[in-house]
């Protein structure tokens, strides 16, 4: 099964590839940061699914990856004037060392433990770097402005983010694609249905669930060097938001658990609701109470998202949504 | 040194008297529901603006303020659980975690849009008891006899009462229960909105000795998680010996460390008990 002959495949690439190449035609600052901040989401929903829409872990601490990923890559970059590709992916590599360690011992726990120690590692997390000296404490770290000379300038930097950012996030809905599609993805479909029984059947799990988590927890380290790049700056506070992890998961859910597009789709309508929501005078102030309601209707009423739905309501389109 | 380490100790014991006791509506809840309610600080912080409100406001004693706090976040407890939590009660655990964020959205965001995210504080005091080299703060010991006389009463009715031990018999087994003819429905929104009676007295009590803001709720929270697996999930008198561990950690830590590593050590610790002793370090469950 070649995977560019199916349109699950494409179709969420395309999206990506049209709705992020606009910003490098048109040229415009103000669409290439509203583009920037929609795309970071949709990778870093695409790449928490390999984990918790594939196996069913919910995984509160996805944040942490992406600040500690952040960190590492932006300590290079300010601290031994790394260029930006070496020291994001020395930041992917560092967040996907520390899954694998943490992965190896975490994921023995099942079901609701493992949530919860996903929120004590987020929160150690943050505690820790507040405190770690080489990181700058609670004031975090910043870039020098010569720096961007290496680049040709400020703008320029910038532009090159950007389309580092666009270039990771098809890998990661690519990658997301061949992990559901492969041998081993169904192993760890099996897990989310049947811990127990897919054991017995002859998958490896301790070892599934932690390349699982492994991968899922590449790309953040990528995004957060990125991220923290364009802003200049990196305090915990930025880094190892609970709210974030959180968020990427209510995207997830509005677009369907366990599907590639659904991801896409709702990081994409979770942005633009949010961006209505601060931005309308009437809803300014309420915008998060509105989100929670949002969400609260979402898990009781389509608990399998926009994608799921489709796919349920409509079996035609099982094709063409993956 | 040695009534330093003693007036740590002895500070740090009575304030974990109330978190115990806000990490044992948490663990009530996951105990016969197996639902893990992070709407547990948003309604802690509730309360506080509870006692905020009816001190400043109405002149009320807090102390007196609890006693109306407690049928008000009874009742909102079962508005919850009709609301967001009864129709996935049998769902896989991610739509009852998200069920119960989705709630402390909805009331941060509500209480952000009221009260902003200032500080407030109740200006109440019982003046300083002396004891040796000690001197404690007044509120602190009231609240935590408060804690106690609460805890006391939480046994008594769990293990004296019908609908107690209906709630007893439910966590056990739920289908059991239900055909020795115990309604499950009402038996778990009784369960859930004594889980919520209890973050908001927690609450309640920590206004009389610190200020408070509406998004203050979620270090208590993260706290309660910690506790709650030092004392054993779903076992509420564990909760209350966890508190009084972590009320002695956080006193204890700063001799020996700078402040800010607190959380280091309390999270690492919760993370390691996690992973040796799920069942929490006073294992049995009730």
């Amino acid at each position: 099964m070649k995977p560019w002959r199916q349109p699950g495949f494409w179709i969420p690439l395309l999206l990506i590839l049209v709705g992020g190449g606009v910003a490098l035609v048109v040229r415009k600052d103000t669409l290439r940061e509203m583009t920037f901040t929609l795309l970071m989401y949709v990778a870093l929903a695409s790449s928490l699914n390999i984990l918790m829409g594939y196996t069913g872990y919910v995984n509160f601490g996805h944040i942490v990856f992406f600040g500690l990923g952040g960190y590492t890559g932006f300590y290079f970059i300010s601290r031994h004037g790394w260029h930006l590709v070496p020291a994001a992916l020395v930041g992917g590599l560092t967040s996907a060392l520390l899954a694998a360690l943490l992965g190896l011992a975490v994921l023995r726990l099942r079901g609701a433990y493992f949530a919860l120690a996903t929120i004590g590692i987020n929160e150690a997390a943050r505690a820790f770097v507040n405190n770690f000296r080489p990181f700058g404490g609670p004031t975090g770290l910043f870039v020098n402005f010569a720096i961007y000379r290496e680049y040709g300038g400020a703008p320029q930097a910038l532009w090159l983010t950007y389309t580092l950012l666009l270039i990771t996030t098809l890998v990661a809905v690519a990658v997301s694609y061949t992990v559901k599609n492969s041998r081993f993805g169904l192993g760890l479909l099996a897990i989310r249905e049947d811990e127990d029984a897919a054991m017995v059947m002859g998958v490896r799990t301790p070892r599934a669930k932690t390349i699982a988590y492994v991968i899922s927890a590449f790309f953040p380290g990528i995004i957060g060097t990125l991220f923290f790049f364009k802003n200049g700056n990196v305090e915990p506070g930025d880094a190892f938001r609970l709210h974030m992890s959180i968020e990427v998961l209510v995207m997830i859910m509005l677009g369907g658990n366990g599907t590639i597009l659904g991801p896409v789709l709702g990081a994409a309508a979770y942005e633009r609701l949010r961006g209505y929501l601060l931005t309308s005078p009437l809803f300014k102030s309420l915008h998060l109470a509105f989100a929670g309601l949002a969400l609260l209707l979402i898990v009781l009423f389509i608990p399998a998202g926009l994608v799921g739905w489709l796919r349920r309501r409509f079996p035609v389109l099982r094709r063409w949504l993956e | 040194m040695l009534a330093q380490i003693l007036a740590s100790l002895v500070d740090g014991i009575l304030l974990g008297f109330v978190y115990g006791l806000a990490a044992m509506g948490l663990s009530l809840i996951w105990g016969v529901m197996r639902v893990i309610n992070l709407s547990h600080g948003a309604i802690m912080a509730l309360g506080m603006f509870g006692i905020y409100l009816t001190f400043t406001h109405l002149g009320l004693n807090p102390y007196l303020a609890l006693l109306l706090l407690a049928p008000a976040s009874l009742l909102f407890g079962f508005l919850v659980y009709g609301v967001a939590v009864h129709r996935i009660i049998n769902a896989p655990y991610l739509s009852s975690l998200l069920a119960t964020f989705a709630v402390n959205m909805m009331v941060i965001g509500i209480g952000t849009a009221v009260f902003t995210t200032s500080l407030y504080n109740v200006d109440f005091s019982l003046g300083t008891v002396r004891a040796g080299v000690l001197a404690l703060p007044g509120t602190r010991l009231a609240a935590a006899a408060a804690a106690v006389l609460i805890t006391a009463g939480l046994y008594l009715f769990l293990y004296r009462t019908r609908p107690g031990k209906a709630i007893r018999a439910v966590a056990n087994n739920r289908a059991a229960a239900a055909l020795m003819g115990i309604p499950p429905a009402q038996t778990l929104a009784l369960s859930f909105g004594i889980g919520t009676l209890l973050a908001a007295l927690a609450g309640g009590l920590i206004t009389t000795f610190f200020p408070f803001t509406i998004l203050s709720g979620s270090g208590y929270q993260s706290k309660s998680f910690v506790i709650c697996v030092l004392g054993g999930l779903g076992n509420p008198l564990g909760a209350l010996l966890g508190g009084l561990i972590l009320g002695a950690m956080e006193g204890l830590i700063p001799i020996v460390l700078p402040v800010s590593w607190v959380p280091v050590v309390e999270f690492t610790l919760f993370v390691l008990i996690l992973l040796i002793r799920p069942s929490g370090l006073l294992g049995a469950r009730t």
